[in-house]
């Protein structure tokens, strides 16, 4: 089993779709339940996963490798290091909780629903897992057909807009990927005694060797492709939508765990393949993801809908994540890598309790509600929690990440500069702003609206949807190095494995002038 | 003097397939005012032609017969298969929907197995006018089965118009065949001038490929030879522009695989680039102009242009990943088209109005089975995995890459993402839509039968590639 542990994650979300899609139409309850048991039989073999994991190793583990396409040196390669294993923790977390969320609220197609939310799943491990790009690819790309689909059926009033936008959007950055993939195999092919290859570990090694130049446009292809999905200012613009229009769940997986994608593509891909482009770039994309986190907050602020909040404020979370990765310091990507993890917590929790207030409501303006901890006080507690959770309070753990991650922008060397600390811990403060003030309105002040004063408190169910995530909220606050751990020593060595590709790059332009003439070749 | 059997086995195929269209028109006379068995009679020589050429053709590589004229095994062998594939798909769609007896069934499956025959002489040319005969063959039965809803005008005007430009489109071809033959004193293929050493005139050479490869960039359907297709490939009966695009299609590349071999282009980088201009421009125009369609089989026939302009970048990369490439996207092609149009054929009324995409609303309500395969093929036109479509596309662009068409290979995938927008739209409409539309599944299961093959094919050979790859790297 250890071999095939990956595997068995992987597709164990996969069995379930094939098995739900076969399944009596009718049989409601046997679906949501046949659901529920695969997505926590990938939960249960990802914790499996996390007890084993030996955290004081910075290489891959637990690889699978079996050739796939030879003639192109494409294999299902598989492995992971601790950044991955915390990312597939969350997404195996999250999956049974959304689905438990969306127990009574999806009613028409549900078999169709619960087996493009298990395909959803498959498609995100895959992406963590794989180390081969082309699987990476295919994965990323696959997991584009099932959220389509959730965004398009179950959404709201404009949920065709959202469903394409978002859908293009992802395609059009991840077809340049493609193309930037291709150019990578066939560079590799192109070096004496080479092949085409699209496996990560061998690319790693010819990393050095990329002629600067053309570093560049790798970097940017690269990119562009993680950074709307992120997304970063300016690419920001489909992730309202799609968030708003999306079925809670939908919003839940979206900003928990494909969020992440992106972020975990630049530091698998992006930073240890081209590190002299990473640090040519460096100060524009930390300074975007500064203006993401100031502008995230500042629209946050101002929006008159609950779940647009949410959405833009998942901006502002992630321009700190990619701040904290272009730190390129140990506690920078610490930070980013655990607030990844927080975001999901958070964010999918906050979509969480404003899908439990549309149920009720079926609306989501701020000024339908006011005073509703009175008659909801069970809600309006853990609304708080949470809350606090996504503005950093110390103690629970956005403090954790974002703590880290400004301290690692302020020490980094690379950034070279404290103001970018200075300047996104402005952003500390902005949440603060738009969550109390939200939470202000919407659960205290007079209850006047005689609809409001009729609300039922949470139920059972939504309890347990809660609970969990609240449970890991304090623990990570109070105690996050049972985490930390798992990926310190994967941080360490992908920022020893970015300087050294870097130092090789440089030792390789000076010792071959002919390196850029190679480049002109090529284009 | 007689050929040594193995010529004969060379063609056993061809000799299958051209076989059963006689005994069709045969049978036609003794079934004349009953239901014929003409599409039975078509699909079994069909399959029978798909297996002869598997199984003995398969293992071999490319080999001789007929003191040169013909070249079997291997290449063509793989292109035999596609042409059946293309045939088989489209005849029993075909079938699937003539009710009663139907005028002239069968003078149509006749036409179209009289029609792969040319497909497959034109992949097993060993020489010009071989693979002009084949073309011609071709040609003929399309000109016609175009036209067979003979009381629908938009029939009558495709039949037309296909045969005018396409009489002139064989005229240039057969011109250049003249001019290379003026140059270089052969029409063989075997000992093609890969270079312009020792030709006393290589200035003929060049005009006469030109020629050549206008003659085939009509027969593919690219920019700046497309303007028959849309109005073609509508007007025509659904399952003969099914045939048409797929089969059709597949031929013409497989002449260009054969005329302009990577070591011919390599010595011409005049057309070389004037290829990959025509590549380029064929994925910009199609994709462009699909999006502003509303009936399906018209969408359908402009992207079919793009894919054209996809296929030809593997061709102007002229190297192996290319080269493999464009036989794999072939005969992911074939199921995946052959499949849209399909769907189409199966939804469409029968009195010849245009299937639009308002028609399909909430299309996966009615009839989820074939919403979803609908949906099968048209993320895989789009080229998304794990569907057939997007290995097609990463193999082609990878060729062009390799050879330093970088910029190709960006043209395509950015143009891959306007063709999402208008395969989607049909997922859209079928799934995000609750208004009702018309179209509905008319409950004969033949065609959706059809269809269910096609799609697992797409998403097996997608997720298995080196199936068909194993096969492709035996072709040269």
């Amino acid at each position: 089993m250890e071999q095939h542990i990956l595997s068995l994650i992987l597709f164990t979300p996969v069995a379930g779709a094939i098995i739900i899609a076969l399944l009596p139409k009718g049989a409601a309850r046997l679906i949501r339940t046949a659901g529920m048991l695969f997505s926590l039989g990938a939960l249960a073999l990802s914790v499996w996963l996390f007890l084993a994991f030996d955290g004081a190793r910075g290489d891959m583990q637990f690889v699978e490798k079996v050739p796939w396409i030879p003639s192109l040196d494409v294999s299902y390669h598989t492995g992971i290091d601790g950044i991955s294993l915390l990312l597939i923790v969350l997404t195996t977390f999250l999956t049974p909780l959304a689905l438990l969320a969306s127990w009574e609220s999806i009613t028409v197609r549900l078999r169709g629903y619960v087996a493009l939310m298990l395909l959803l799943e498959a498609g995100t491990l895959g992406v963590f897992m794989a180390l081969d790009i082309f699987l990476f690819y295919v994965f990323w790309e696959f997991m584009l057909i099932p959220m389509y689909f959730i965004i398009g059926i179950w959404g709201g009033q404009e949920r065709i807009y959202a469903a394409i936008k978002f859908f293009l959007y992802t395609m059009a950055g991840s077809l340049l990927m493609l193309v930037a993939i291709i150019w990578l195999g066939s560079y590799a092919a192109s070096l004496p005694g080479g092949a085409f290859t699209t496996d990560l570990l061998r690319l790693y090694a010819i990393a050095p060797g990329i002629p600067m130049g053309v570093q560049v446009w790798m970097f940017l292809a690269f990119t562009l492709s993680f950074a709307i999905k992120i997304p970063i200012f300016p690419l920001h613009t489909w992730l309202p939508d799609a968030h708003v229009q999306a079925p809670t769940a939908g919003s839940v997986i979206l900003a928990g765990v494909l969020l992440k994608m992106g972020t975990y593509g630049l530091l698998r891909f992006c930073l240890p393949l081209f590190p002299y482009a990473t640090f040519r770039f460096l100060p524009y994309l930390a300074g975007l993801g500064i203006v993401g986190i100031l502008y995230g907050a500042l629209v946050s602020m101002v929006q008159p809908d609950l779940k647009k909040l949410v959405a833009y404020s998942s901006v502002s979370h992630l321009g700190f994540v990619v701040l904290g990765i272009f730190a390129i310091t140990e506690e920078g990507m610490q930070g980013s890598v655990i607030q990844m993890i927080n975001h999901g917590l958070s964010t999918g929790a906050l979509f969480l309790l404003v899908g439990m207030i549309y149920d009720r409501r079926h609306t989501r303006m701020i000024r339908d509600f006011g005073g509703l901890a009175r008659p909801m006080p069970v809600f309006a507690t853990f609304f708080m929690i949470v809350m606090l959770s996504s503005i950093g309070l110390p103690g629970l753990n956005g403090f954790v990440g974002e703590f880290l991650i400004l301290l690692g922008s302020f020490r980094s060397a690379f950034l070279g500069s404290p103001w970018y600390a200075v300047t996104a811990s402005v952003g500390v403060i902005l949440a603060a702003v738009y969550l109390l003030w939200s939470y202000q309105r919407v659960f205290f002040g007079k209850n006047e609206n005689p609809e409001n004063r009729s609300l039922t408190d949470l139920t059972g169910r939504e309890i347990a949807v809660l609970l969990p995530v609240v449970f890991f909220i304090v623990w990570i606050g109070v105690c996050p190095s049972t985490f930390l751990e798992k990926s310190a020593a994967s941080t360490k060595s992908l920022i020893h494995r970015i300087e050294e590709t870097r130092r090789g790059s440089y030792a390789h332009a000076a010792e071959a002038p002919g390196g850029e003439s190679r480049e002109g070749d090529r284009r | 003097m007689t050929p040594p059997i193995g010529d004969w086995a060379a063609i056993a195929p061809l000799l299958v397939i051209a076989g059963a269209a006689l005994i069709i028109i045969l049978v036609d006379a003794l079934f004349a005012g009953t239901r014929s068995p003409a599409s039975f009679i078509a699909a079994a020589g069909l399959a029978a032609a798909a297996a002869c050429a598997f199984f003995m053709g398969g293992p071999t590589p490319t080999f001789a017969a007929f003191g040169g004229m013909i070249r079997a095994g291997g290449f063509a062998t793989y292109f035999t298969l596609v042409f059946c594939l293309s045939g088989l798909l489209s005849a029993l769609l075909a079938r699937s929907r003539s009710r009663g007896t139907a005028h002239g069934e069968g003078e149509f499956y006749a036409l179209m197995l009289f029609g792969v025959s040319g497909m497959i002489l034109m992949a097993s040319a060993g020489d010009l006018i071989v693979f002009f005969l084949g073309l011609e063959l071709m040609s003929l039965s399309f000109y016609v089965l175009a036209g067979f809803d003979r009381r629908r005008m938009t029939s009558n005007e495709a039949a037309l118009k296909y045969f005018l430009l396409g009489a002139f489109a064989t005229g240039f071809l057969l011109y250049g065949i003249a001019l290379v033959y003026g140059a270089t004193g052969s029409t063989g293929l075997a000992g093609f001038p890969v270079g312009t050493g020792g030709l006393h005139e290589p200035r003929i050479l060049l005009a006469g490929l030109a020629l050549l490869m206008t003659g085939l960039m009509f027969k593919v359907g690219a920019v700046p030879f497309h303007m028959w297709v849309p109005d073609v490939y509508e007007g025509a009966p659904t399952p003969v522009s099914a045939f048409m695009s797929t089969g059709g299609k597949a031929a013409a590349f497989s002449g260009f695989l054969i005329v302009f071999a990577p070591a011919v282009l390599m010595a011409q980088p005049a057309l070389r680039n004037v290829l990959a201009v025509a590549a380029a421009a064929s994925m910009v125009a199609g994709n462009i102009i699909a999006v502003a369609q509303s009936s399906i089989k018209r969408m359908l026939a402009y992207s079919s242009i793009a894919h054209a302009g996809y296929i030809l970048s593997g061709v102007v990369a002229a190297n192996s990943a290319g080269s493999n490439g464009v036989l794999y996207y072939l005969m992911a092609y074939t199921l995946m088209n052959a499949g849209a149009f399909g769907v189409v054929s199966i939804l469409e009324s029968e009195d010849g109005t245009m299937l639009t995409f308002d028609e399909c609303a909430g299309l996966s309500r009615r009839s989820p089975l074939l919403a979803a395969l609908a949906g099968v093929f048209m993320f895989s036109l789009a080229g998304v995995p794990p569907f057939a479509g997007f290995f097609g596309k990463y193999y082609v662009f990878t060729g062009a890459v390799e050879a330093g068409y970088t910029w190709l290979a960006i043209t395509g995938v950015l143009m891959s993402v306007v063709s999402a927008y208008y395969y989607l739209r049909l997922v859209v409409v079928m799934y995000f839509n609750d208004k009702p539309g018309s179209a509905a599944f008319d409950g004969r299961p033949l065609g959706l039968a059809v269809l269910i093959i096609a799609a697992i094919a797409l998403a097996g050979f997608g997720v298995f590639p080196s199936i068909l790859l194993g096969m492709t790297a035996r072709c040269f």
